[in-house]
């Protein structure tokens, strides 16, 4: 296995606020790895250090064994980093075929996306089908639910075959057949793609998860499998012995990590 | 933490259920009708363009004044491109539009003279002996022609290049190019020997070879202009219907998600704004020979704040609301400046005041919703009709 993954002693610093504290973390080829830790733990800056949406104060985001520190968002798009958001954004004016399109074609050079789209692309198609997004492939996307949007969007990612997903709760908000076809969908992925998965609920993360890590006011705490962490007694303690006396998992600092 | 889900996580076995698939391949034709009702439409408006003024309008001066009307047309077409698609509010068209008038009268200016000599003013207001360096090159139609298109085109690459890539937006935007629509009057004012101030250039009696004075000179013009307009309009068309059209209005609704879908929005509308400019300026070259005059006032910042009203009145985020708002509103200034000379200033704000606060989608939204509901009904009958059979 070769590491895909790697951030050194990230800080990441919001006027004061450590969001990240000297985070290092490794992530392998074909893992399916679940960030997890309360509210304000710095799971979602992780990710946003990854893709460029934040800048980091110290240490370095290594993808693939080179620095991608300093990379713009789209540039590191580029390289095979894809993400979701934690609220399902889609383009709502668009149809579904559009938005998958415009995902698919983002290797394209600017000249050639003057041409109208003729058709649809099989591998468009075949995500459409996919992600059950067949039946309204031509609605706007306003339309979908919740649960559907989340669908696209993760389908919007597929068509660009990234080598690294970052997903953001990908299963917030859905029913529980929705999570389970989510997670069925997210372990497919897994082997040809490296995935690294937000995510807050427990039983979705032990059923589908390869490996855990756990945050806890902008540092890793713990990290191996789900039998080693949740044995961890020290995660017991930030997060799972909490999380289960407090239902939300809330912690005292009110920020969304 | 808790929810139904554990249960049925803890109960289920390894398989976990397919992504429901719901439909055959066949939906996934694309919609024959969309872009035969656009080709339909544009059919339409270019016969109409050229009947017009043989069945409506018989004097020479009301078809001089729709052709100039056909170039505002033109720029509300290109602002509608980077403010309806593009969601950039560009308070500054005027520059551009002021550019390509300024290029294509630079050459008007020395058709009136004999090769090599200098223009009327420059006898008057400045100690040129020979034509300027400037001015050289516009002896050529063709180079006024690609000047009148390519300068506005590179001015608004450079100012989106430096604007989006620091990530301005909103307000911010509005405000920087109504800034530049002010520097833009100041500049020309300012520079008397080259641009003839305040004044602009006029006196264009020679307009490509043919008197202004001619019979059918004005009715050649509107034919010229229109022409000009139906390829912009078509030209648009291609652009929103594109790929890159569809790109715009995600980078309009959500330019962090097109970011992380790997494009760089700066470049995005950096691009759109830039067609915008070369519209106005092709716009600004027909306009120079159409009105007969080129002068700052026409391209400072009010104009170009009522260009936006044009789109905003039509509808923006659809081209033949932009084309039908930009006519209308300039058909209906000239309608009631002629009846009542000082009306027109109250009756177009109120105008806007009531397209703002009642119909923001504008004449092209109210079509649209009128178009809504009379297709609701549709439906709810064919039903009946099959029940019935």
């Amino acid at each position: 296995m070769s590491t895909v993954l790697e951030l050194r002693d990230v800080v990441v610093d919001f006027d004061g606020f450590r969001a990240l504290d000297g985070v290092s973390l490794r992530v392998e080829r074909g893992e399916l790895r679940f960030l997890i830790g309360p509210n304000g733990a710095g799971k979602t800056t992780i990710i946003d250090v990854i893709t460029g949406l934040t800048r980091t104060a110290s240490g370095d985001v290594l993808f693939n064994g080179t620095s991608i520190a300093r990379r713009r968002e789209h540039q590191r798009v580029h390289l095979g980093i894809g993400r979701s958001f934690q609220t399902p954004t889609v383009f709502e004016s668009l149809t579904v075929l559009d938005n998958l399109d415009l995902a698919a074609s983002f290797r394209r050079r600017l000249p050639r996306l003057f041409a109208r789209r003729r058709g649809v692309d099989p591998a468009i198609a075949s995500t459409l089908e996919r992600i059950g997004l067949a039946a309204d492939a031509h609605r706007p996307a306003a339309a979908l639910s919740h649960g559907q949007k989340q669908w696209l969007e993760i389908g919007m990612l597929l068509v660009q075959e990234p080598a690294l997903l970052l997903l953001d709760e990908p299963v917030a908000g859905m029913t529980p057949r929705e999570r389970l076809a989510t997670g069925a969908l997210l372990q497919d992925l897994v082997g040809e793609h490296t995935v690294v998965v937000v995510e807050h609920d427990m039983a979705f993360l032990r059923r589908f998860a390869s490996s855990v890590t756990v945050l806890h006011e902008g540092r890793v705490v713990s990290e191996g499998t789900v039998e080693e962490v949740q044995s961890d007694p020290v995660v017991r303690e930030v997060y799972l012995g909490r999380s289960r006396d407090e239902r939300s998992g809330a912690a005292p600092v009110e920020v969304t990590g | 933490m808790s929810t139904p889900v554990d249960e049925l996580v803890t109960t289920t076995t390894a398989e976990a259920p397919p992504v429901p698939v719901r439909t055959p391949m066949s939906r996934l034709a694309p919609r024959g009708a969309s872009p035969w009702v656009g080709r339909a439409v544009f059919v339409a408006f270019a016969v109409a363009l050229f009947a017009f003024p043989e069945l409506v309008l018989d004097d020479p001066t009301r078809i001089r004044q729709w052709a100039e009307y056909l170039c505002y047309a033109m720029v509300a077409v290109g602002l509608d491109i980077a403010w309806g698609y593009g969601g950039m509010l560009a308070l500054g068209q005027g520059v551009f539009f002021g550019l390509g008038a300024y290029a294509m009268g630079m050459h008007l200016s020395l058709e009136q003279v004999p090769d090599g000599g200098l223009p009327q003013f420059m006898d008057l207001y400045s100690d040129y002996d020979s034509l300027p360096l400037l001015w050289k090159p516009f002896q050529s139609f063709w180079f006024a022609a690609g000047a009148a298109v390519l300068v506005p085109m590179a001015v608004a690459a450079l100012l989106g290049l430096l604007v989006f890539r620091r990530r301005i937006r909103g307000p911010f935007f509005a405000l920087l190019t109504q800034a530049t629509a002010l520097i833009f009057s100041l500049i020309l004012i300012g520079n008397l020997q080259l641009t003839a101030g305040f004044n602009g250039l006029t006196g264009f009696n020679e307009i490509f070879g043919r008197s202004k004075y001619a019979p059918d000179t004005n009715r050649w013009l509107y034919t010229i202009t229109a022409v000009g307009l139906l390829v912009v309009v078509a030209l648009a068309m291609k652009v929103v219907n594109s790929r890159y059209g569809k790109l715009l209005v995600a980078t309009r609704d959500s330019e962090d998600r097109v970011r992380f879908l790997g494009y760089d929005p700066a470049t995005v509308k950096t691009v759109a704004f830039a067609i915008a400019a070369g519209m106005a300026g092709l716009a600004g070259a027909f306009a120079a020979p159409v009105i007969g005059i080129v002068a700052p006032n026409q391209f400072a910042v009010l104009p170009s704040i009522l260009m936006v009203c044009w789109v905003a009145v039509g509808g923006r985020g659809t081209l033949w609301g932009a084309v039908l708002g930009a006519l209308l509103v300039n058909w209906g200034r000239t309608t009631v400046s002629e009846a009542s000379p000082d009306a027109w200033t109250y009756y177009q704000g109120l105008l806007f005041v009531v397209v703002l606060a009642f119909a923001p989608g504008g004449l092209a939204g109210i079509a649209r919703r009128v178009g809504e509901r009379a297709r609701a009904r549709l439906p709810r009958r064919s039903a009946q009709a099959e029940v019935a059979a």
